[in-house]
């Protein structure tokens, strides 16, 4: 990369089911404001805007220009990224670029959803093939759930690992993340006997659908050392996409794009030992059966480990790697917003400011993506320009 | 766009419910078409196969994405294979769905091809399906050139 990047600022809007009190470009602004607030810039720091939501969700075609209003875009360069579920983290991935280009030393990069004004799964669900498989995929649950029904037959996983995510998630958000949509402790007992939606899948293994926004602000070096003390270097990034039609190759039990992705991101920030060298990770986890069945995807334990992983309790917030202390998307979903929280959370995390959730001493942090058919991005980033 | 004010937010915010109807005509493709046709006239299922890395498609395709080469050679695959995993569906989303829920979506493997085709499966209890287990295709009496055509996967009994 030309230059280096870090990340300066993040805002986010509190989370919740339906944001009635505002409409879309309100929500957009609440986060972008607070991201300005967060680095003490103002608007006219911005060089350019990359913005990003569901295509259908809110039937805006030119969000890009439409939310101008809310993204303090007036006579900038702004940029629409769409990629589905990883629509987040390709905005961020998107902001990292421009500033590694060195065409733009600040870019604002802004994702943003209000599900409620649509129905998500019927919008969600044009993703897939017409003419083959859109009336079977049926949204985002169906081909998630498959995928557990195949790596509990191949690796003996139980529905009660899963529940131990759900449990993990929903508990973090519950007790530390004052901006989740879902804050309601819950148990194992309670995930387990909540209605199966779609086999091996129950109500509460699910993420829910939420209204929000989400900002960041990435830097170039200079910029970003005047900004604040201690940016959040982005030092890897991996993008992968694979194949449309859901039932070939994208991994029925396991998630090549995730593995691929994350090969990519290692390899450039230099991660040789992940489950050691991350001392947090914020993961794109939008059903619990992910949690378990996509941690050997980034290297954080041997295939098939996933059960094993998450029973040893590791991953809660006092364990050696702490999983999602913001409670990940089981708890807050606004779609396109999603991949960029994580991104943002991560950042949080690393620069010292995660507030109630900050995992103490943090220094390098994984985010990651996921989306669509099955496809993903991870971002590694650390307090320090480079590795020790 | 039909627009009417009605429920008040909560903080007195109004909502305007509306809705976009939008038809649409999706074109099947060349090899869509072929594959189509075949199920309609004979109740066969065939697939293309790469010429470089031997994949074969099934719904076919006329380009193999892992290799990006053009794929000419058309193969017939087996109208029963292997079960590679399964949901059954309980949530209902009106409109968008094959049946009313709850259904069996399975991941089919037909024998001779690469890749799996999602599909239903009858004439079974949901307690009943096990990932391995063999599987065939039922086809509809009147076929009418599309997915539908194959009614749902039953189990092979040998
Ligand atoms: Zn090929």
């Amino acid at each position: 990369m030309k230059n280096r990047v870090g990340i300066v600022g993040v805002g986010q809007t509190h989370h919740k089911s339906k944001n009635t009190d505002c409409k879309g470009q309100e929500l957009i602004s609440i986060a972008v404001k607070r991201a300005l607030e967060s680095a003490d810039l103002t608007m006219a720091d911005i060089d350019a805007i990359v913005i990003g939501n569901m295509d259908h969700f809110e039937s805006i075609n030119y969000v890009d220009m439409w939310s101008v209003d809310g993204s303090g875009g007036y006579m900038k360069p702004i940029m629409k990224v769409t990629t589905g579920g990883t629509t987040g983290s390709a905005v961020g991935h998107a902001g990292f670029y421009h500033v590694a280009s060195g065409l733009f030393d600040t870019v604002l990069a802004i994702g943003w959803e209000q599900n409620s004004e649509s129905d998500t799964t019927a919008a969600i669900s044009t993703c897939f093939d017409p003419i083959t498989e859109r009336e079977f995929c049926g949204g985002a649950i169906g081909p998630l759930a498959a995928q557990y029904t195949a790596y509990m037959s191949k690796y003996g996983a139980t529905e009660e690992d899963a529940a131990l995510v759900s449990v993990r998630d929903h508990n973090n958000a519950a007790l530390y993340n004052p901006y989740a949509h879902l804050r309601q402790t819950i148990t194992v007992e309670e995930v387990m006997k909540s209605p199966y939606i779609s086999y091996p899948m129950k109500f509460l293994d699910i993420c829910p659908r939420s209204d929000g926004a989400c900002a960041v602000i990435f830097a170039g070096e200079d910029k970003a050392k005047k900004t604040v003390e201690r940016p959040a270097w982005i030092l890897g990034v991996g993008d992968c996409h694979i194949l449309v039609h859901l039932a070939d190759g994208i991994g029925l039990a396991n998630l090549p794009s995730l593995e691929r992705a994350a090969r990519e991101a290692y390899e450039m920030a230099g991660i040789t030992d992940p489950f050691r060298q991350f001392d947090v990770a914020e993961l794109y986890v939008p059903a619990s059966t992910a949690g378990v069945t996509w941690m050997e995807a980034l290297g954080l334990c041997e295939e098939g480990g996933g059960p094993r992983l998450i029973r040893s309790g590791v991953t809660n917030m006092v364990g050696e790697l702490p999983i999602n202390p913001s409670g990940g998307v089981l708890a807050t979903n606004p779609i396109g917003a999603t991949g960029l929280l994580r991104i943002g959370e991560a950042a949080l995390q690393v620069m010292g400011k995660a507030e109630e959730k900050q995992v103490e001493g943090a220094r390098v942090a994984v985010a990651t993506g996921f989306g669509g058919c099955f496809w993903s991005d991870v971002t590694v980033l650390s307090s320090s320009t480079q590795l020790d | 766009m039909a627009v009417s004010s009605e429920e008040l937010g909560n903080t007195g915010t109004l909502k305007y419910p509306s809705r976009i109807r939008l038809p649409y005509t999706w074109h099947a493709g060349k090899a869509g078409s072929r594959f189509y046709q075949e199920i309609k006239d004979h109740c066969k299922i065939w697939g293309t196969k790469c010429p470089r890395c031997g994949w074969v498609y099934v719904p076919p395709r006329e380009t193999c994405p892992r290799c990006f080469l053009d794929i000419d050679e058309w193969v017939e695959v087996g109208d029963a294979g292997t079960l590679l995993t399964y949901t059954i569906t309980r949530y209902s989303v009106p409109g968008i769905q094959p049946h009313e829920p709850p259904y069996a979506l399975g991941i089919i493997k037909l024998d001779g091809a690469g890749s799996g085709l999602v599909h239903l499966l009858g004439e079974i209890e949901p307690e009943d399906i096990r990932v391995g287990m063999r599987v065939q295709a039922v086809f509809r009496e009147v076929r009418e050139g599309n997915y539908l055509d194959i009614k749902y996967f039953k189990p092979l009994r040998s």
